[in-house]
């Protein structure tokens, strides 16, 4: 691995998609109009946002006199919040990410990074800071900030199933995980009572082949996840198609369970689907007011 | 080979692998089908759910039983089954192969051969010494030559079958020279004959005898006979079973002297009938081209019957001079001729030129004096080329100067002025009888009856050639019948009339058996036996027993006698045989035969040639197992989720693929199919009167031509009885034009010239009566011949186009006056003349008449520039379109554009009609108003 010719390569055929992922992701932002964009509340900034009587906590120096003169009472010239919000991103790169039954060939880790960067450049030209989980990348804003992310959510994880990583929220931030959370559910349970314990909240966006919502397979038939970990035989798969769907079901409303007890929202996404819906729920997602 | 039922098998042994066959049922039984491997994310919710049913893993029974029966199928193909395997007859000592060798085996005579070898080969096998007869072929020193199966096997091909029936006594003389101890198979035709039952005795008197018979039906023609008009034939078979059907075919020369068949007629057997009968009512042209009558599909000398000059008769064509009175119909000079004639051959009347164009044998004139030139000379050839002009005299020629002083061709001798008269009221004498005639003469050996006598004729002059001209001459000398060659034909005259008037002669049989000896009638179709004593008669063709006609230059002549004797031999093989002057066919069958099966006594075995095949069965046995597997393979994947699901397309498409057992046949070539939009065209077109304008690519211009036309129509549909549809643009390149009465033609100046074909149409269209009205739009710019762009385009339009000369529209044009009286031509634009077909220069105005008797047609085109469209143009509401001139002064000039269109729709459709002189007082009468 050491030999820089093959880390050179590497490195070519890791920043390859890269330029196109950030240029869809923008294209796919800028289908989303910034109207309901800024706090719409009181708060520091440099927007005027409303005035409002003076009340017996407020510093005399606050009063706006101008205002005041005007009427009887004293008033004091709020302006509009705009602190920036902090949102951590996770796109699940797991093995099983990469599957897909689709003639385009869009895998599912595909589509995830799209809608997470594309969510990322609609946060950032929103003023946001959008950083990664774990300790990968911290919230900033900036546009250089997104390069990094898609430099970040380029690279593949060997493990079958991803796991997010609930370190690295700051207090009261948002978040926003992506994945087919087809794995083991206890990480991700942990994660989201452990943002909810922080006051994050945020969106779990499930995103599903077509295949794995409709189980179409018969006949007799070895299942093998990504990396070949985990097989099952059987004999009859379309046998099998029912209880299959029965357990993803009761994994959907499982995660939507989790979610609303955490205060997040939950959606699920098919691959075959347009990826502007999924963004248009994200984005309405994130906006909500605590 | 080890038989099952009627199947052999040529490997038996490897019908023990059929034990392996439980063996392999436990071991697909055991072994459930391979799974498929998939990547499957989902595969995490699957852990731990077991599947339901644990029979699945079995091959289902049903599949078990297709892989076993392929297999089993399979091992039966390699086994080489045989149907019908050729089963040895065995038997031992010498054998005698005998076959009839009749033209009634020809038919299936490979088959026969192929059956001989067997015979042979098989006697080869056991050494047993073979003798090989045909009983058309006997051998000359009696007996039968018994030698090795080789050696007759090398004669085999010699064996050939005759066209005649094996002859009675010398089969029974063979039979009596037999000697020794023999089994025989006897090839026999399955026809009954007297010598059967002998022969057969004399064979079982030897040994075994085992006869063969083609179970096909033996057919056979009679000889064709000409009776009430029709070739009739009778059809004749020999097992008179189920009702059957065959076609008999009439075989000759077409004109262009190949062989074809002429006609063909279906004749059919009512269950249980052994004869049929077929009639061919053919025209006497082609039934004298016939040269014989084929049963189609036998190959056999019996299915063919030849056809010879009994079958043929003469047309004869009849001209009378001068105009037949009528009512008087035994005055006729034809009538006796017709009486005499109509019996035996077929005559012709009417104009001698469409009487030569039929080509007669025989023409004749009865009392023509004098043809026209041509005539003489058409009718000249036409006895040079062969013809026989057969003349009569009478009034006509006795008065005329023809042949008078020199000869003419067309009469065999010189004529004396007047002819004479001979026992009448005024004249010295008897009448004359005639005298007997010489043997040179071609009547010779016709009594003569005492009754016919002679009372007027037409005389010879003497000539140095009177004498050698004369065949038949009355009782003091002078010539009666006179005849000359002329190239390849003769003209003969009879001295007389053709009717009662001068003679008797045409009252009496001399009269009839003289035409026929002339051959202007036909002979009767036998000759009897004494005319055939001492003739000879050489062969022209004869029949192979195949049904073949071959030449026959090398074969000796035959006597009249044996030709009277009938049924063909070997010294007289069935054929055409030539004499003097006419042809005999002598057909396998004459008219009397008939066609019964051989009743073989029940002690005789008889073997029919069919079961003798073997079928090999190796190749079906063992497609039918390809087709299971295929099946198997299908209900595999079926069974294992592989046709269903994903990736199941590729594996449908390739068993698809796989499946498709053969490719279509090539289909024949199509005829190119009609073209629906050129018939939607015509029908649309023809079922109303349609106004047509060209289509010149412009669209407003198409677009105001159409509007115009659309007004136009309107009008004519309220004011005249002509109603006519919708307008229709036409594509100059690609519509037909015939079916429109007037193409209004706008000229642009960016319009594509037509093509050639386009300019064909156009001209095709012109001549045929069909009207064109250029319009160059531009008469408020240029005056006619000025160079306005449209103008030049007009020109280069009208190059192509077959157009008279043209003159401006005359005062007294038809155009003027076929439904308005007008007299100037209005469009949008007003006051320039238009340009029609020039009236012929000879067209003078008569004293009186307000106008001249002008040319017939309808002038093929009308040419202008008064934008009559744009005037005419309404849209579909009646609107008007365009604006004309200014206030009412425009609307009369608009009424005037219409009333041109209405004139001019009028004269496309009536033509001339209103320069009929009729109608000369009332268009008098509204001028002069």
């Amino acid at each position: 691995m050491s030999d820089p010719l093959l880390l050179r390569q590497g490195a070519e055929e890791l920043a390859a998609p890269f330029p196109p992922l950030l240029a869809e992701a923008e294209h796919l932002a800028t289908t989303v109009l910034l109207g309901e964009h800024g706090r719409r509340r009181p708060g520091q900034g440099d927007d005027f946002w409303q005035f409002r009587p003076a009340l017996p906590f407020d510093e005399s120096r606050s009063i706006d006199w101008r205002r005041s003169g005007r009427a009887d009472g004293a008033f004091v010239r709020e302006k509009e919040w705009q602190i920036a919000q902090s949102v951590i991103l996770w796109v699940d790169q797991a093995a099983s990410m990469s599957f897909t039954s689709l003639k385009s060939g869009e895998t599912k880790a595909r589509r995830a990074r799209l809608l997470g960067l594309a969510a990322a450049v609609l946060l950032i030209r929103g003023g946001e800071r959008v950083g990664m989980t774990g300790l990968r990348l911290p919230p900033r804003a900036g546009e250089g900030q997104l390069a990094r992310i898609a430099a970040l959510l380029s690279e593949d994880e060997p493990a079958d199933y991803g796991a997010p990583d609930a370190g690295g929220m700051l207090p009261h931030s948002r978040a926003l995980f992506v994945s087919d959370f087809l794995g083991d559910l206890a990480p991700v349970e942990a994660a989201l009572t452990r943002a909810a314990d922080r006051g994050v909240r945020g969106a779990l966006l499930q995103v599903l082949d077509p295949q794995e919502e409709a189980f179409p397979f018969d006949g007799r038939t070895i299942f093998e996840s990504m990396t070949g970990s985990l097989r099952h035989e059987t004999l009859k798969a379309g046998e099998l198609r029912d209880r299959y769907l029965v357990r993803l079901a009761e994994r959907k409303d499982w995660l939507a369970a989790l979610a609303a007890t955490t205060g997040w929202q939950f959606s699920a996404h098919h691959t075959g689907d347009s990826a502007a819906a999924a963004l248009l729920w994200l984005y309405g997602a994130l906006e909500r007011r605590g | 080979m080890w038989m099952l039922g009627p199947i052999g098998f040529a490997a038996p042994w490897l019908l023990l692998g059929l034990v392996v066959l439980p063996l392999l049922w436990l071991i697909l039984k055991a072994v459930p089908p391979a799974p498929i491997r998939r990547r499957f994310p989902g595969v995490a919710l699957l852990l731990g759910l077991t599947d339901s049913e644990t029979q699945t893993d079995r091959t289902p029974w049903w599949l078990l039983l297709l892989r076993i029966l392929a297999v089993a199928l399979v091992i039966l193909g390699f086994a080489g089954p045989v149907l019908n395997p050729q089963a040895e007859t065995g038997g031992s000592g010498p054998l005698l192969v005998l076959t009839d060798g009749s033209w009634a085996d020809a038919r299936d005579w490979e088959r026969r051969a192929d059956r001989i070898e067997a015979a042979l080969d098989e006697a080869g096998r056991l050494g047993r010494p073979v003798a090989l007869v045909a009983l058309t072929d006997l051998p000359p020193d009696g007996g039968a030559t018994f030698q090795a199966a080789d050696a007759a096997a090398a004669r085999l091909p010699a064996l050939q079958p005759e066209a005649w029936a094996p002859d009675a006594d010398a089969v029974t003389a063979w039979a009596e020279t037999l000697e020794g101890g023999f089994d025989t198979l006897w090839l026999s035709d399955g026809l009954a004959r007297p010598w059967r039952e002998p022969l057969l005795g004399a064979l079982e008197a030897r040994g075994a005898v085992t006869v063969f018979e083609s179970p096909r039906p033996v057919r056979a023609l009679r000889p064709a006979r000409f009776e009430e008009g029709e070739v009739r034939l009778t059809a004749l078979r020999a097992v008179t079973g189920s009702a059957a059907e065959a076609d008999v075919a009439a075989i000759g020369l077409d004109p262009a002297g190949a062989e074809r068949q002429l006609a063909r007629e279906t004749v059919a057997w009512d269950s249980g009938e052994d004869a049929a009968e077929v009639a061919f009512d053919l025209p006497p042209e082609l039934r004298n081209r016939i040269t014989r009558f084929e049963l189609s599909g036998i190959r056999s000398a019996g299915a063919v019957t030849l056809a010879d000059d009994a079958l043929q008769r003469r047309e004869v064509a009849l001209i009378a001079g001068g105009a037949e009175p009528e009512g008087l119909e035994l005055l006729d000079p034809l009538h006796y001729l017709r009486e005499a004639l109509e019996p035996t051959a077929d005559v012709l009347e009417g104009d001698l030129n469409d009487l030569l164009l039929a080509n007669p044998d025989v023409l004749v004139f009865a009392d023509v004096a004098t043809l026209a030139d041509t005539e003489a000379v058409a009718v000249r050839e036409w006895v040079e080329a062969g013809g026989m002009l057969l003349r009569f005299a009478g009034p006509r020629l006795a008065a005329s100067d023809v042949s008078r002083t020199e000869e003419s061709p067309l009469l065999p001798v010189r004529l004396r002025a007047g002819g004479r008269s001979i026992g009448g009221a005024m004249s010295w004498g008897e009448p004359k009888t005639l005298a007997p005639f010489a043997e040179d003469s071609p009547f010779f050996g016709l009594p003569l009856p005492d009754d016919v006598v002679v009372n007027a004729q037409v005389m010879a002059q003497p000539d140095p050639s009177l004498a050698a001209r004369v065949i038949a001459q009355l009782a003091d000398g002078t010539p009666l019948v006179t005849r000359k060659p002329l190239g390849d034909g003769q003209v003969v005259l009879f001295h007389v009339t053709a009717n009662a008037e001068w003679s008797s002669l045409p009252l009496s049989g001399l009269f009839v058996d003289m035409l026929e000896r002339l051959a202007v009638s036909t002979r009767p179709p036998q000759l009897t036996e004494a005319e055939l004593a001492g003739t000879t008669w050489a062969p022209e063709e004869v029949l192979t027993a195949f049904g073949r006609i071959e030449e026959a230059d090398t074969l000796p002549g035959v006597t009249g006698e044996r030709l009277a004797a009938g049924g063909p031999g070997p010294d007289m093989p069935p054929g055409l045989y030539a004499g003097d002057d006419r042809r005999i066919a002598v057909n396998v069958l004459d008219a009397e035969a008939t066609l019964a099966p051989m009743e073989w006594p029940a002690r005789v075995p008889v073997v029919g040639l069919e079961v003798l095949r073997e079928t090999v069965l190796k190749g079906w046995v063992l497609a039918a197992a390809l087709a299971l597997l295929l099946a198997d393979v299908l209900a595999s994947l079926a069974l294992s989720g592989r046709l269903r699901g994903p990736r199941a397309a590729p594996a449908a498409l390739a068993l698809t693929l796989a499946l498709a057992a053969a490719p279509d046949a090539p289909r024949a070539q199509d005829a190119p199919p009609p073209d629906p939009a050129a018939d939607a065209l015509a029908l649309e077109a023809t079922q109303e009167v349609v106004l047509a304008h060209v289509l010149t690519g412009n669209r407003q211009v198409d677009d105001t031509a159409e509007a115009g036309l659309r007004g136009l129509s309107d009008v004519l549909y309220r004011r005249t009885s002509i109603e006519p549809a919708a307008p229709l643009g036409v594509d100059l390149e690609t519509d037909e034009l015939a079916f429109f009465p007037l193409l209004y033609w706008p000229v642009t100046e960016d319009q594509p010239i037509p093509s050639a074909d386009a300019y064909a149409r156009l001209n095709r269209y012109l001549r045929s009566g069909g009207m064109i009205l250029f319009d160059t739009r531009d008469a408020d710019l240029a005056g006619f011949g000025s160079s306005s762009p449209e103008g030049r385009k007009l020109q280069a339009l009208a190059r192509g186009l077959d157009i008279p000369p043209l003159e401006p529209l005359p005062a007294d044009h038809v155009l003027t006056r076929t439904f308005y009286l007008l007299q100037d031509f209005p469009g949008r634009h007003a006051g320039r003349e238009i340009w029609v077909e020039a009236a012929p220069p000879g067209a003078e105005q008569v004293e009186g008449m307000p106008f001249r008797d002008l040319n017939d047609g309808v002038t093929p085109v009308v040419i202008g520039g008064n934008d009559w469209a744009a005037a005419w143009a309404t849209d579909e509401a009646g609107n008007r379109l365009f604006p004309v001139g200014r206030g009412m002064t425009g609307e009369r000039q608009r009424e005037m554009a219409y009333r041109f269109g209405v004139n001019l729709v009028m004269h496309v459709l009536t033509g001339n009609y209103k320069s009929d002189q009729v109608h000369v007082p009332a268009l008098l009468d509204r001028l002069g108003q």
